[in-house]
């Protein structure tokens, strides 16, 4: 009994010290001021890594989601002879839920995982210590320029994402099953809020930008120095970014929409 | 303040978890001197090199860098005091996205402004010192190990500092690189005025370029002074270390009960 307690006392003490070593890693690269006019080549740098690298998947998986969306929406509509609906049942779908979410959980596991392993197999080879030793912060050069091309990319690659999808919508929708070109597009224009719609989709890929992007720096910056540590911390980034997104989504559903 | 030593360690004491790694120890490293700290594997030598850093803070005792305490300095004053030192790291820890030119220009474009031909010929310059200023397009992957640590060697030398520590410059390397590396330890030191502190296990090496030497061993300095002295000593410890004995105050066994218990447990259980 006493061990139990000693055990989960001690866990719960890891937890609340890593806890805090993120929240301070955040307060240090937001409010360290990033020098943007001095560091821009690098954050150009990973803006590629980070976003442009990204853009194949975030196409090819908003392509197929739309496509399945108005196939799945299609065969339910027809059948009260709603059809016409099919436009902005994938706008919706996609500007409010799915394309903030996948995204985010696409990120994590395309950028997500390979910031990790990057900045963790740069602590392992000992580069940020040489950094801290060149009297250079690690936090400004490495995490930083990472952090802030992640925030930057995620919200870009969404909207990217929710574009696609509606294109793959009409493929499907108007090319391949017939629905009213003319119903797709106006019906879509008339049902979707800027407000209630896009921007608070927006919104959500940049809490989920924040949230992804810090939880995949701070599990490198803290990662166990051997190929078993980084190996690890790949893991944790993927997991609980995923996790955070899909709880973070729910409270930031009820909020908006609820 | 030239009389004043570089770095000053008094009763330093320090532990990772539950174990100790140093107690109560103290030792002086004079300024111009090519001062070397050896002791077995796992004693702690390059974690003393990061208490000098400030990179770990000690529990107990003084860590003084030019008379100032490390363990007490703010973070910015620490990264300005780190301008004045330099670390060799074991891996070399060279930036692998970068060239090696930039990598020893990094340092260069992160304290100073200097234009972008006087800053070449300074990296060109450091680069000619340790023999690699025709390997300065290369990327570090297309290094071999020792002359990866030589061009870290050239990016430490960067900023000109004060003092370098050299952590296990001699490890892994062929009979060729550990003698260039020694010549240019050696040689950068008195050519640029530097002091530098070499952590190592190579006892040949070490004892033919230090002034000075301190060994360590069960958390303390057991042995100090010119190479010579340590080679005279009369130490049993000092003697297993020197000559490489396998067995001896440092003992061959990891601490466990005796075999025989363990057999006559063996034993036991299969009756």
């Amino acid at each position: 009994m006493v061990e139990f307690l000693a055990r989960n006392g001690r866990a719960t003490l890891n937890h609340l010290a890593e806890a805090g070593r993120a929240g301070t890693l955040l307060f240090r690269v937001i409010l360290g001021g990033y020098r943007l006019r001095r560091d821009w080549s690098l954050l150009l740098k990973q803006l590629y890594m980070v976003g442009v690298l990204s853009v194949a998947i975030i196409v090819v998986s908003g392509l197929f989601i739309g496509m399945v969306l108005a196939l799945q929406g299609y065969n339910v509509l027809v059948d009260y002879g709603a059809e016409e609906s099919l436009g902005p049942l994938v706008a919706l779908s996609l500007l409010r839920e799915l394309g903030p979410v996948v995204t985010a959980l696409l990120f994590a596991g395309r950028a997500g995982s390979s910031l990790t392993a990057e900045i963790g197999l740069m602590k392992a080879t000992e580069q940020l210590s040489s950094l801290e030793m060149m009297a250079v912060d690690p936090l400004k050069r490495v995490i930083a320029p990472r952090f802030w091309a992640g925030v930057i990319c995620m919200p870009l690659l969404a909207l990217m994402f929710n574009a696609v999808g509606i294109l793959g919508g009409f493929l499907v929708g108007v090319e391949w099953l017939g629905v009213d070109q003319g119903s797709y597009w106006s019906i879509m224009q008339a049902a979707v809020d800027w407000q209630d719609d896009l921007l608070n989709g927006v919104i959500k890929s940049v809490v989920f930008a924040l949230v992804v992007t810090w939880i995949a720096v701070f599990k490198g910056f803290d990662a166990v120095p051997t190929a078993e540590g980084v190996s690890r911390a790949t893991t944790e980034t993927v997991v609980h970014s995923s996790l955070a997104v899909l709880a973070l989504d729910f409270v930031l559903t009820a909020v908006m929409f609820g | 303040m030239s009389n004043e030593p570089i770095v000053a360690i008094s009763n330093l004491t320090f532990r990772r978890g539950e174990r100790v790694i140093f107690r109560d120890l103290s030792l002086t490293i004079p300024r111009g001197k090519v001062v070397a700290i050896m002791g077995p594997s796992g004693i702690g030598k390059t974690t003393l090199l990061r208490l000098i850093g400030g990179q770990l803070r000690a529990e107990r005792g003084v860590v003084a860098f030019n008379g100032e305490d490390v363990g007490q300095m703010s973070r910015s004053r620490l990264f300005e005091v780190r301008k004045q030192m330099g670390m060799l790291f074991q891996s070399g820890a060279l930036f692998t996205d970068m060239t090696i030119f930039d990598n020893v220009a990094l340092p260069l474009r992160e304290h100073t402004n200097l234009p972008e031909p006087l800053l070449r010929a300074l990296v060109l310059m450091k680069l000619e010192s340790v023999g690699l200023r025709g390997a300065c397009e290369l990327m570090p992957a297309e290094l071999s190990g020792g002359m990866a640590r030589r061009a870290a060697l050239a990016r430490t030398l960067a900023l000109d500092p004060a003092l370098i520590m050299y952590d296990e410059p001699f490890t892994g390397q062929d009979p060729i690189t550990l003698g260039v590396l020694a010549k240019l330890i050696r040689e950068l030191n008195d050519a640029l005025g530097m002091t530098s502190i070499v952590v190592s296990h190579d006892v040949h090496e070490v004892m033919a370029i230090a002034d000075y030497v301190y060994l360590i061993a069960d958390q303390q300095i057991i042995g100090e002074g010119q190479p010579q002295a340590l080679r005279d000593s009369t130490s049993p410890l000092v003697n297993q270390f020197m000559l490489g004995q396998p067995d001896g105050p440092v003992p061959f066994h990891y601490p466990a009960r005796p075999f025989a218990e363990d057999l006559a447990q063996l034993g036991g259980a299969r009756g």
